[in-house]
């Protein structure tokens, strides 16, 4: 069952198949397969309420935390399906880290935000290497000149965009396989934005990085795979480039030309 | 500016006249803000009615007045008493003796043995018991503090005046003459009374003695009960009501019944305990356990009401956040969202333990009366098992007493009890201070 983790673009790191999400009464998802390659940034877009959070929160396994929230179909992570009952959800999550769409830094200092994954998953061998991995997930985030001075003071202290930033570390930090990005750019301000599509260029090299984003041009200037979601149904998904210039459907041809959204 | 275009311009200016509407508009603010002081300064006016009775009927009761003799006893004298049949009465002599020649040739019949007994009571045993202890004082000057009769004390303090005193066969007129020659005189005075504050109950008929010590351990060591089982254990259910449970019927039943049992009064909660703890369990009567296990059981409702509150009221992105790193559900609510309600959990427990310190009547039911607090607990253990009382319990008997001492007392016990609640509160919002953080 072990899939084979060569980096050959094409292998599948996630592959959905027939996923269904239910709130209670509500179909929030309607049948979406598709498949999700490693080391590319894959974009989620669509109108509101169409879905793709709530898809995107599949694939960690945050929808469990809603009680009235049901998903069924199968969700394959290397080939494992995540929603098998002898997952651990805990240890999906360590290896699909989350970023959220308003930064959300513990109320702790910029070195303990950091450390809490690996402290929680006993990564670290002591102090010393502790504070390894503070700085290479801070290097990585691309935030340790600006922060290396005041690793002590209080995350909350940074601004919006850096905020973002140490999230993106804190989830780093867990040296995870997978990043979903939930919006992350929509709270910030435009040098903020950059800074993190910046960001994303580099991480790609490393992760398989979904981001749900309502900005179909940040959608086109970072991803490498769109997908186009419309009220629960996956429309259509393909090359980015593909989607944005070609589309085969109708309905994303109307929302990437504004006439629905 | 002229024309038509300018008298519409001025009709829209920002300094044009106020209309109507505007000036009502204006009013109603004006009028509402009338309130609100007028709201306040009324709250603020019976805060200080309160506190300047409570202050004036109970600064007496931290003051005792006190005869302070001075005299010598040499051996003779010494051997001779204590020849005698009735040994203090010898005693109670030389310091008749002694008072005579002070007062000297003061008019008002002089001082006798019965005079001094309405004054002083009995002091003679005091004298005798220092004279046998310290033999090596013999022939020395001693002095001597001796607490006057609460008479004689209410007299000094204002509480009894020769017109109440007409027919009373406690003190006669003739001994406020003597008092006030000894006031003169320097032999009797006032000083700071330490009794009161580390004394235990008294009998009905030596106030003077009565002190609210013994039944402040009571309090003490129930609050001590309290907290260590009401903050755990509410704060425990509290957490997993709002965490961990399972939206059903059955906790929605629990839920409502929580805060039902918020709002039972206190005797119930008493003849519960009366019922439970002492005649099912057998546990010990007038006990500070069984009374902070009463106290527990009405301060739970508060404190698991409070600490859902302040965990619903930490913004569920830092549960997320700590979920979607890998934390399991309890890490996320123990390393993150239980620190961030604390302060909320303080303030919650802090309000429900100075309900239980100020209750009365469930301790009332339990045996824990005021006539109970006859000393100090002789271990740590012991203060939660050997019977006691608590402050608004001793308060309680204090002001059903009959002699006006008490009812004095029972003010001196109110202030006692706020400066308690005022420390238990400041302890409160040091720590409030210390686990706030901003998010």
């Amino acid at each position: 069952m072990q899939a084979n983790t060569d980096a050959s673009g094409g292998k599948a790191k996630f592959s959905v198949g027939s996923v269904d999400v239910h709130y209670g009464a509500d179909h929030a998802i309607k049948d979406v397969s598709i498949d999700i390659e490693d080391k590319t940034v894959t974009a989620l877009i669509g109108p509101s309420g169409c879905g793709k959070s709530t898809f995107l929160r599949c694939l960690n396994r945050m929808n469990d935390t809603i009680a009235e929230c049901r998903v069924d179909g199968s969700v394959l992570l290397d080939g494992e399906d995540i929603y098998d009952r002898r997952v651990d959800p805990v240890q999906l999550r360590a290896r699909v880290g989350m970023v959220f769409q308003k930064p959300n830094p513990f109320p702790k200092s910029i070195y303990d935000n950091v450390a809490y994954g690996p402290r929680i998953h006993g990564l670290a061998g002591g102090k010393e290497d502790l504070d390894a991995i503070v700085e290479r997930s801070l290097r990585r985030a691309a935030m340790w000149d600006e922060v290396k001075d005041r690793l002590g003071a209080p995350g909350l202290g940074l601004s919006g965009g850096q905020q973002q930033r140490l999230c993106i570390a804190r989830a780093i930090a867990n040296e995870p396989e997978v990043l979903l990005m939930d919006e992350p750019c929509s709270a910030l301000d435009p040098i903020a934005t950059s800074q993190i599509e910046d960001l994303m260029d580099e991480l790609r090299s490393r992760y398989c990085v979904v981001i749900v984003t309502h900005s179909m041009q940040q959608a086109a200037r970072v991803s490498e795979h769109t997908a186009f979601f419309h009220l629960g149904n996956l429309v259509e998904c393909g090359e980015t480039g593909q989607i944005f210039t070609n589309p085969r459907d109708e309905r994303t041809e109307s929302y990437i030309t504004g006439r629905i959204g | 500016m002229t024309g038509p275009g300018a008298s519409q311009a001025a009709e829209r200016s920002l300094f044009s006249g106020v209309d109507a509407r505007m000036r009502r508009r204006r009013a109603a603010e004006r009028r509402f803000r009338a309130f609100g002081i007028a709201a306040v300064c009324v709250g603020l006016a019976f805060l200080a009615i309160l506190a300047a009775s409570i202050v004036r009927s109970g600064i007496p009761a931290f003051s005792r007045a006190v005869m302070e003799v001075e005299f010598s006893l040499n051996r003779q004298g010494y051997e001779a008493a204590e020849k005698e049949l009735f040994k203090t009465k010898a005693y109670e002599r030389l310091l008749v003796e002694f008072l005579a020649r002070e007062l000297g040739d003061l008019g008002g019949g002089g001082i006798d043995a019965a005079a001094l007994k309405r004054i002083v009571g009995k002091p003679g045993a005091a004298i005798r018991e220092h004279y046998r202890a310290n033999e090596d004082t013999l022939g020395a000057p001693v002095a001597f503090r001796l607490a006057v009769s609460s008479r004689v004390d209410g007299y000094l303090k204002g509480r009894v005046s020769r017109e109440t005193l007409q027919d009373s066969r406690f003190l006669k007129l003739s001994d406020l003459d003597l008092v006030d020659a000894l006031r003169e005189r320097g032999i009797v005075g006032s000083e700071f009374s330490w009794t009161f504050l580390t004394g235990a109950d008294s009998a009905v008929d030596n106030p003077t003695a009565a002190g609210v010590g013994a039944s402040v351990a009571g309090s003490l060591f129930m609050m001590i009960v309290v907290l260590g089982l009401s903050l755990p254990v509410g704060v425990a259910a509290a957490i997993f009501l709002e965490e961990f449970a399972q939206q059903n019927r059955f906790v929605d039943l629990i839920e409502v019944n929580i805060s039902n049992l918020a709002a039972v009064p206190s005797i119930v909660f008493g003849i519960l305990g009366l019922a439970v703890f002492i005649q099912f369990m057998h546990l010990p009567q007038s006990a500070p356990l069984v009374g902070g296990l009463v106290l527990t059981l009405m301060t739970l409702p508060t404190i698991i009401i409070s600490t859902r509150a302040s965990l619903r009221a930490v913004p569920p992105s830092i549960r997320w956040a700590a979920l979607g790193l890998g934390a399991s559900h309890m890490q996320a609510v123990f390393h993150h969202v239980l620190p961030l309600a604390m302060p909320g959990i303080l303030t919650g427990t802090i309000i429900g333990l100075a309900r239980a310190l100020g209750e009365t009547a469930p301790l009332l039911l339990i045996g824990m009366v005021g006539l109970v607090a006859r000393g100090y607990p002789e271990t740590f253990l012991g203060g939660f098992t050997e019977p006691n009382s608590a402050m608004p319990a001793q308060i309680y008997s204090w002001s059903t007493r009959a002699d006006p001492a008490f009812y004095e007392k029972a003010w001196g016990g109110i202030i006692v009890l706020l400066a308690f609640l005022m420390c238990m509160n400041a302890a409160a919002v040091i720590l409030r201070h210390r686990f706030e953080r901003r998010w």
